[in-house]
């Protein structure tokens, strides 16, 4: 097993699909992703509804097949695995769902929902009596308890059934889990409670997240770095601070500025962006916020933009052909 | 193509002109095990070019507090006590007649999903001409030209050849604007938002919330606004009231409240939002949940999770008391909820 710092390498990924009405024209849900996933870290996905987040997320879980670009997972292509190598793959990548209500079986106890995952991976704690104790493990883990352990989810409140949630993806003990949403159907204060439970596990069993979530400041608080998405596009990506305080893409800037804030201080004045999300099925030529970014010329309809580097920070770029920092002004306010 | 510069809102004084005054008001729902009581006791005054917060967590009684505000309460629910008094009426005491007659021209709602709340069977020009020939008495030439307006007025591009479309040909933020349309289309004293951004991305939100700014000093509206997103409230209300279990529990106006809470509900909501903390650091979550609403105890109702709870808190209610000058808090330990 080779042991570069990246766990997960992602290259020029495209997916399309196929919707009804359209004629020939696909929905292209993903663009050209790429992206890289080190051991142990956390990578925020931010971006608006319809951007791809989601369809990032199932194809990276191989739940879709991508029509283009590849996945390198710990030095394995996914995608070409079959029978006992590809389910050892699926053990190393888990998910925790967006809805707890929505997500666990009412019929089945906690434990049995913990422990159904090794009905699959019939290797993994073979016995009855193995399972039982790792169960137990699992739920004092995520801070239940053993005698949650018979319960049913409906005898739970949201928080708890996330934990059982965490419970269940870190049965196979995954080497990366997919956070998809994970606090957003929870009120704040259990929020609060289910992300510092993310925390620890990370600091204690050095699993990688990819975190993805339309609350910014959630994002901020969780991730080691950002990838900004925007109709099926990284559009800027690098270090949390860098992204949130040093936005390059002006579509970041206005995000991060649309975000109500509950300290007056990190308030500026509010960049309102114009109309709203290009449909996916028919994009637009070139940059494809140049529809609704102030700062579009005639190049940005004629030809995609490059990555831009940020020269002052390592590993933070926008795809832009004026980058904000390029004039220093975002730098001035900064 | 240039971005507009949204101003932030300016603090303005609180001599506004009270329109809306709730006074005591509690709701029960009746059930098979007995009833329960989902808002308790609540009193707040909304005041003409003010926003006015409901802040609370689900089940709180923030959207029920609306619901029954406007009349829309389900069979099962009633309100029980209190008034609530508008235009020199207690909306609980009138009869329908006058309550249809008020509904639109003196309150209005705008509710959190707009694809449920328009129907889904009538042109959007239909729906949003219906006001004016109820309540106007215009004819259907006549409300058609006014919904154009309106449509023009909260920002829907082509209003003429957008009229007979159907609400799901709309995205999102546009269905919200068609619905905060018909809700300001009657020149109400008091809009209600019960959480009108909730479901829409950041973008979005800003848009809507700069319209429903707009909108309330161009009509000199009283907005209520429900809510619970902290830092929403921070940055549209001018006063907030926390409400927990089915009641208020602080008021206050939101810089004051937030900058220095009297409440440990309050302080615990602050301290769980993710903005204060550093990356790796423990958020300062509030540890168990909300009480049972079948089951709430004697004494406080924030007693099994507070940090300063001790025996009187257990035996006797906290009132909401006055601490400072326009400000309340129901708890025993007002000055002590700084060192939580």
């Amino acid at each position: 097993m080779s042991e570069s710092e990246n766990l997960l390498e992602v290259r020029d990924l495209r997916k399309t699909f196929r919707v009804a009405g359209a004629g020939k024209k696909r929905l292209c849900a993903l663009d050209g992703i790429t992206l890289d996933l080190k051991r142990g870290e956390t990578l925020g996905l931010v971006g608006e509804s319809g951007c791809g987040k989601s369809t990032l997320a199932r194809t990276l879980l191989m739940l879709e097949r991508p029509d283009e670009g590849t996945v390198s997972f710990d030095g394995i292509d996914p995608y070409s695995l079959r029978g006992k190598e590809l389910l050892n793959f699926r053990r190393r990548v888990q998910m925790v769902f967006q809805d707890p209500y929505a997500s666990l079986n009412s019929r089945m106890t906690a434990a049995d929902i913990i422990a159904e995952p090794w009905r699959s991976h019939k290797n993994m704690y073979k016995t009855r009596k193995d399972r039982e104790m790792r169960v137990r493990g699992l739920l004092d883990l995520v801070g239940l308890g053993a005698k949650a352990a018979d319960k049913y989810p409906q005898e739970f409140s949201g928080g708890q059934r996330q934990r059982i949630g965490i419970a269940r993806a870190l049965a196979l003990d995954p080497d990366v889990i997919i956070c998809d949403e994970p606090v957003s159907a929870l009120d704040l204060s259990v929020q609060a409670q289910v992300l510092n439970l993310l925390n620890e596990l990370q600091q204690e069993l050095g699993i990688a997240y990819i975190f993805i979530s339309h609350d910014l400041s959630v994002v901020r608080h969780v991730a080691d770095r950002v990838s900004v998405m925007y109709l099926g596009r990284i559009i800027e990506n690098g270090p949390t601070e860098a992204v949130f305080d040093r936005p390059n893409h002006p579509y970041t800037a206005a995000l991060m500025s649309a975000a109500p804030k509950l300290d007056s201080a990190q308030r500026k004045d509010r960049i309102l962006l114009k109309g709203e999300v290009p449909s996916p099925i028919d994009p637009p030529s070139g940059c494809r916020f140049r529809t609704r970014c102030w700062k579009a010329t005639e190049i940005c309809a004629t030809t995609a933009p490059p990555s831009a580097a940020d020269p002052k920070i390592a590993g933070h770029a926008a795809e832009c052909h004026h980058p904000l920092l390029a004039e220093g002004s975002m730098l001035a306010t900064a | 193509m240039t971005a507009a510069v949204d101003h932030k809102p300016t603090v303005r004084q609180t001599d506004a002109k009270p329109v809306l005054d709730v006074d005591g008001m509690s709701v029960e729902i009746r059930t098979i095990n007995g009833t329960v009581r989902a808002v308790n006791d609540v009193s707040f005054t909304a005041r003409r070019g003010e926003t006015l917060a409901l802040l609370g967590e689900s089940g709180c009684g923030k959207s029920m507090t609306a619901t029954a505000l406007v009349g829309l309460l389900e069979p099962v629910a009633d309100v029980v006590e209190g008034s609530a008094t508008l235009g020199g009426v207690d909306l609980f005491q009138v009869g329908r007649a006058k309550r249809r007659e008020m509904a639109g021209t003196e309150l209005a709602i705008v509710f959190q999903d707009a694809l449920t709340a328009l129907n889904p069977l009538y042109t959007v020009g239909t729906q949003l001409a219906e006001p004016f020939r109820i309540h106007h008495n215009l004819s259907a030439k006549e409300a058609k030209r006014k919904a154009v307006d309106l449509m023009t007025r909260v920002g829907i591009p082509q209003p003429e050849s957008r009229l007979n479309s159907y609400p799901h040909q709309f995205s999102g933020g546009m269905r919200q604007r068609l619905l905060i349309a018909m809700a300001v289309a009657l020149n109400p004293s008091v809009l209600i938002a019960d959480e009108p951004t909730t479901a829409l991305d950041v973008t979005v939100q800003a848009q809507i919330m700069a319209l429903l700014r707009d909108l309330r000093s161009e009509y000199d509206m009283a907005v209520v606004l429900i809510t619970h997103d902290l830092a929403l409230v921070a940055e549209e209300a001018d006063r907030v009231a926390v409400m927990y279990a089915g009641n208020i529990i602080e008021t206050g106006p939101v810089s004051e409240v937030f900058a220095n809470p009297k409440h440990p509900y309050t302080k615990g909501l602050l301290n769980s939002v993710p903005v204060n903390a550093r990356r790796g650091d423990d958020l300062k979550s509030i540890g168990g949940s909300p009480p049972d609403l079948q089951a709430i105890p004697e004494g406080c109702v924030y007693q099994a999770r507070c940090p300063l709870a001790r025996e009187v808190c257990t035996t006797t209610r906290p009132p909401l008391d006055t601490v400072q000058t326009g400000r309340k808090a129901a708890c025993h330990f007002p000055e002590e909820v700084s060192n939580v």
